[in-house]
């Protein structure tokens, strides 16, 4: 049992100010994701949770009380760092019963719950290890170990991956996930990584510059962000943007003309005057070459991912709108193409960057 | 110790070359072996002279007071050494003093470096003053700690005991090694902050932070974190001192003169005093032959139990 508030939360080194008022509720069980660009103050915001970094102002409780002045080894959670920082002169079972040990656990009940997390870990045959002498997938394994030992009400993970190669980036995503299942903790994950955060999460917290630009779940996020900075960075290739202007606004949508002339109904609502100018997003996965398509342009680079084949086309007065198209593709470098989009797949933004409303939620997104 | 060390070499560098040396890397390995012959020659020569020559007169009746005397004499040097009490004490002495020394330097390094790693108003002042005693040369100290901080009528620790109405100590005079090694401790403390200091500022900040997490205090995160991160550190600061402390001279000199009778004597002070006070060439080359070997012994150990944790 474990549920988390953010009450209004802020940090300021000196007059610098660094997260800028963070109100939160994060439930029991649910794993949260923090993503945001660099020094957008996601560590910062997750090492004020722990307890590393006391709280300027605002109230953080868990489970309902306030524990703004606990210490770190007093609020019941675990920390695992994006270095590990494994103690380099214990042994693999000694780091991981550290924490028992500083807290008078009997040494043979100890001794079971090392071994018992050892075992979840697949970490038995390193136990008398020195950290010098793991991988660097293994020492991963040992700092979520050492967390797993206390049976914290909540972990917190600051860019636990990032160290790891591609390959057992996705196993020990994927073993992250199940730990998370098999503990049922609550769960704060920091990570600039898209994969990990749409993958992981139950919800996600787009930051930017101290500030939460969206809560939500991944797939709220990617189907219905609430503005331009979330629409960008969720999702990969990026969402191109393109400047259009109203020509009406209809029950059916809103209908813009693109720089080139050609007309788009948009399922948004929203009081648009004809002539205001919006900002249209078209995700490269929703756009595909149709003969018949409203969008005129030339191929300009050509990139085979394989299965996927990304376009980059000079289209609308911009060089580099992303196409995302299956791999057998023949399209090639400097041919002329047509381009269509599924309707229900563009985002309108206005001019202060904010989302117009759809119509119609996403089927998946409840 | 050193002579063992270039014997070592010069044996690993001839002997190289195993019975039926025909296989490429071996003839290979012969042909550098004798390409670091000269250096090791330059070395033996350096150490090999002065080494033989004190043997050489450590079994010699050689006493400059009388040079009709000479001869071989035998063991007889080694018989009146051992025979004498002036050699124990300054055996104890020396001992007293390196272990004394470590034991404060260290200790002492190791708060002082934790502290200054800290940040206070005016820590980078607080480090220079304290760094600083290293930069004077031993006799300065030494008669510093004599005349201006610890005569019992001009220093200022007994002009403060006469102001509280306190009879002033004459130090020298009443605790003559532990005032040495006061003076000793007080130069070989900067040397400890400044080795040590490097070491805490190196450690990793997550590492504590992982600590706090785990429920260790400040006690805990200096004796489970700190200290065994310094071990390495603290090794070679012992390692360092213990050379030089072997053969502390200047101060006892400077400020005791080995006395009252003998007991801030030390190996090299019973040394120089059989030598150049007695001149008696013999006695002070068995001493000598002493020094050597008490030196072969305390490094034995030293270089041992460092070697051991540099490995880690
Ligand atoms: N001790 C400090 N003093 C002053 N500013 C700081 C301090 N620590 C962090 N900051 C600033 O706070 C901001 C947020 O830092 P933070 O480490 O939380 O970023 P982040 O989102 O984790 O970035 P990254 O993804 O690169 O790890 C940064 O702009 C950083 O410069
Ligand atoms: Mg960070």
């Amino acid at each position: 049992m474990a549920t988390l508030s953010l009450r209004n939360i802020r940090k300021a080194y000196g007059p610098a100010e660094v997260i800028k008022g963070v109100d939160l509720e994060i439930d029991d069980r649910e794993f949260v994701v923090f993503v945001g660009p660099s020094g957008c103050g996601k560590s910062t915001l997750l090492r004020m949770i722990a307890g590393l970094e006391p709280i300027t102002s605002g109230e953080l409780q868990i489970d309902g009380v306030r524990v703004n002045e606990r210490g770190p080894a007093d609020r019941g959670l675990a920390m695992v760092f994006q270095s590990y920082a494994l103690y380099p002169h214990m042994t693999v079972a000694q780091n991981m019963g550290f924490a028992l040990k500083l807290a008078k656990v009997p040494a043979a009940e100890r001794d079971r719950k090392v071994r018992e997390a050892a075992r979840i870990l697949q970490l038995e045959p390193y136990l008398e290890r020195r950290p010098k002498d793991l991988s660097g997938g293994q020492r991963q394994r040992v700092a979520i170990g050492r967390a797993i030992v206390r049976a914290p009400k909540v972990f917190l993970f600051d860019e636990p991956l990032s160290n790891l190669d591609a390959a057992l980036r996705g196993q020990t995503r994927i073993e992250i996930a199940r730990l998370h299942e098999e503990l049922g903790a609550t769960m704060i994950y920091v990570t600039h990584d898209q994969i990990e955060a749409m993958t992981l999460a139950d919800k996600i917290v787009v930051l930017q510059a101290g500030r939460i630009e969206q809560v939500g779940s991944p797939l709220e996020l990617y189907h219905h962000p609430a503005n331009m900075f979330v629409a960008g960075f969720i999702g990969s290739p990026r969402m191109n943007m393109l400047p259009v202007s109203v020509l009406e606004s209809t029950a059916a949508g809103i209908t813009v003309s693109l720089p080139s002339g050609a007309a788009l109904t948009v399922p948004s609502t929203g009081d648009v005057a004809p002539g205001t100018a919006l900002t249209l997003g078209l995700r490269p996965e929703s756009l595909r070459p149709d003969p018949d398509g409203q969008l005129a342009g030339t191929v300009k680079l050509v990139e085979r991912l394989g299965g996927l084949t990304l376009l980059h086309v000079e289209t609308e007065g911009r060089e580099d709108v992303i196409v995302q198209i299956e791999g057998l593709s023949m399209l090639n470098i400097n041919h002329p193409v047509r381009l269509a989009a599924d309707a229900a797949a563009l985002h309108l933004f206005d001019a202060a960057g904010m989302a117009l409303p759809a119509l119609t939620r996403h089927s998946l997104v409840a | 110790m050193q002579a063992g060390t270039a014997n070592s070499t010069l044996i690993h560098g001839a002997g190289g070359t195993p019975p039926g040396g025909h296989a490429a890397p071996t003839s290979h390995k012969q042909t550098t072996g004798w390409l670091v012959m000269p250096s090791v020659g330059v070395l033996l020569v350096w150490m090999i002279v002065p080494l033989a020559m004190t043997l050489w007169f450590a079994f010699q009746r050689y006493n400059m007071i009388d040079p009709t005397i000479r001869g071989f004499a035998g063991l007889s040097n080694f018989q009146d050494m051992v025979t004498d009490p002036d050699f124990w004490a300054s055996l104890k002495n020396t001992l007293l003093l390196l272990g004394s020394v470590l034991v404060i330097t260290v200790c002492l390094g190791t708060l002082l470096a934790v502290l200054f790693n800290q940040s206070f108003p005016g820590r980078n002042i607080a480090r220079v003053l304290a760094i600083s005693p290293f930069f004077i040369m031993p006799t300065v100290a030494a008669l510093v700690w004599k005349n201006l901080l610890l005569h019992p009528i001009y220093g200022v620790v007994g002009v403060l005991a006469q102001k509280f109405g306190f009879t002033p100590i004459d130090f020298f005079a009443q605790f003559p090694l532990a005032s040495v090694i006061a003076v000793v401790s007080w130069e070989w403390l900067p040397f400890a902050l400044l080795i040590l200091l490097t070491a805490v500022q190196s450690l990793d900040t997550d590492q504590l932070e992982a600590a706090r997490m785990d429920g260790a205090g400040p006690v805990a995160q200096f004796f489970f974190i700190t200290l065994p991160h310094l071990s390495r550190a603290i090794s070679v600061v012992i390692m360092i001192e213990t050379i030089f402390l072997l053969g502390v001279f200047a101060e006892i000199l400077v400020t005791t003169n080995g006395g009252p009778g003998n007991a801030s004597t030390n190996l090299a002070y019973l040394i120089y005093s059989r030598a150049l006070l007695q001149f008696d060439v013999g006695a002070a080359s068995a001493g000598g032959v002493v020094a050597i070997v008490l030196a072969n012994i305390v490094a034995f150990f030293l270089v041992r139990t460092v070697a051991r944790r540099l490995e880690t």
